[in-house]
């Protein structure tokens, strides 16, 4: 590499890393105010600021890496859908609280394993990073894990809806796990690919799901080109709604 | 989602190793692994315990209001149930 050049792949990990938090986190912040109970709320809100804690420390890191003097909140508020890198099943609506749960599960199995494998990546502030957000995201698991469990067990209504949520946001899990050229360059630099995560989840998500009563979809369709910054249309509304005030006052403080 | 049909929690926070735990509130959940879940994310939201207790409410038996007089008036005369009541004799060493 060029002395001076962006690290490129570095640059784009960190940005699917963040992204995946921010618009995680944001999709469940829409949810205050319309929980079924207090407490859930507030569990549903401790998940959301968690991920937007993670995601503040990967797009900070990311600026610094571009040099481009561009902030965590330039990467947030500033970036257009096609910027964004964070996988596909991230900014799938919330849907009814079976769906809810269910992106939320998927993806909980996920970072807890890939906070895992990064944890002792050769990038030392990516390994650091990893390390803070590792329990509260063995947190988020044991509690999406829980309502897994309690309404894919539950009642025939819980079950159906469960199952039809399940069904509907399988495909969009192969993406967490699809490598492309960022992922290996990175890969012969010391942090893990992310094909290599894939059998520690699977195996996790289906004693899960076994224990839920839940049957796992056949891999068919499988969608891809969040990390590419190919997103489903639901992502321009996320964000119009999440910058729009950004946008309207720019350098505006408190 | 009815919340009537969620049974009331009482939670007890201990705040540091060597203390007890102190009832902070209650909560609503189906269960004790819920109720353990819930007391966590809406008592503990900033860094208050290091231990946690859920108790079902309808297990805690509670003195009557009505009761009060009886059980504890009997207690606000009588002052020599304080250790400071008592004067030390002069010379009485190691107390």
């Amino acid at each position: 590499m060029n002395a001076g050049a962006v690290d490129h792949s570095r640059f784009e990990f960190l940005l699917r890393a963040g992204d995946n938090g921010l618009i995680l986190g944001q999709r469940l912040v829409a949810l205050l105010g319309h929980a079924p109970v207090l407490e859930e709320e507030l569990g549903i809100a401790n998940v959301a600021l968690d991920l937007l804690g993670h995601a503040r420390m990967w797009l900070s890191y990311a600026g610094e890496v571009e040099g481009a003097k561009r902030t965590e909140d330039d990467m947030a508020f500033f970036r257009n859908a096609g910027e964004f890198r964070n996988a596909l099943l991230v900014e799938q609506p919330n849907g009814s609280f079976a769906d809810t749960i269910v992106r939320q599960f998927l993806f909980d199995a996920w970072h807890v394993r890939a906070l895992g494998a990064w944890s002792a990546s050769a990038d030392e502030r990516i390994a650091a990073i990893a390390q803070k957000a590792k329990p509260e995201a063995d947190y988020h698991l044991t509690r999406s894990c829980d309502w897994v469990v309690r309404l894919g067990d539950g009642t025939d209504e819980s079950h159906a809806r469960m199952q039809a949520a399940l069904v509907g946001l399988w495909p969009y899990t192969s993406e967490l796990f699809a490598a492309d050229g960022v992922d290996r360059d990175l890969a012969a630099r010391g942090i893990v690919a992310p094909e290599d995560l894939r059998e520690a989840w699977l195996h996790d998500a289906q004693a899960v799901f076994a224990r839920a009563t839940l049957a796992i979809p056949d891999d068919a369709w499988a969608p891809t080109g969040g990390k590419r910054g190919l997103h489903t249309e639901h992502l321009s509304y996320l964000l119009a709604e999440m910058q729009s005030l950004r946008r309207s006052v720019p350098g505006e403080r408190w | 989602m009815s919340e009537g049909l969620w049974p009331l929690w009482e939670v007890f926070v201990r705040s540091a190793h060597g203390l007890a735990h102190k009832h902070v509130g209650s909560l609503h959940a189906p269960d004790a692994e819920m109720a353990m879940l819930n007391a966590r994310d809406v008592y503990t939201r900033r860094n208050e315990g290091v231990s946690l207790w859920v108790v079902k409410s309808s297990d805690i038996v509670a003195s009557e209001p009505a009761a009060n007089e009886a059980l504890f008036d009997a207690a606000k005369d009588k002052p020599y149930r304080y250790p400071t009541y008592f004067t030390v004799p002069e010379g009485v060493k190691h107390l």
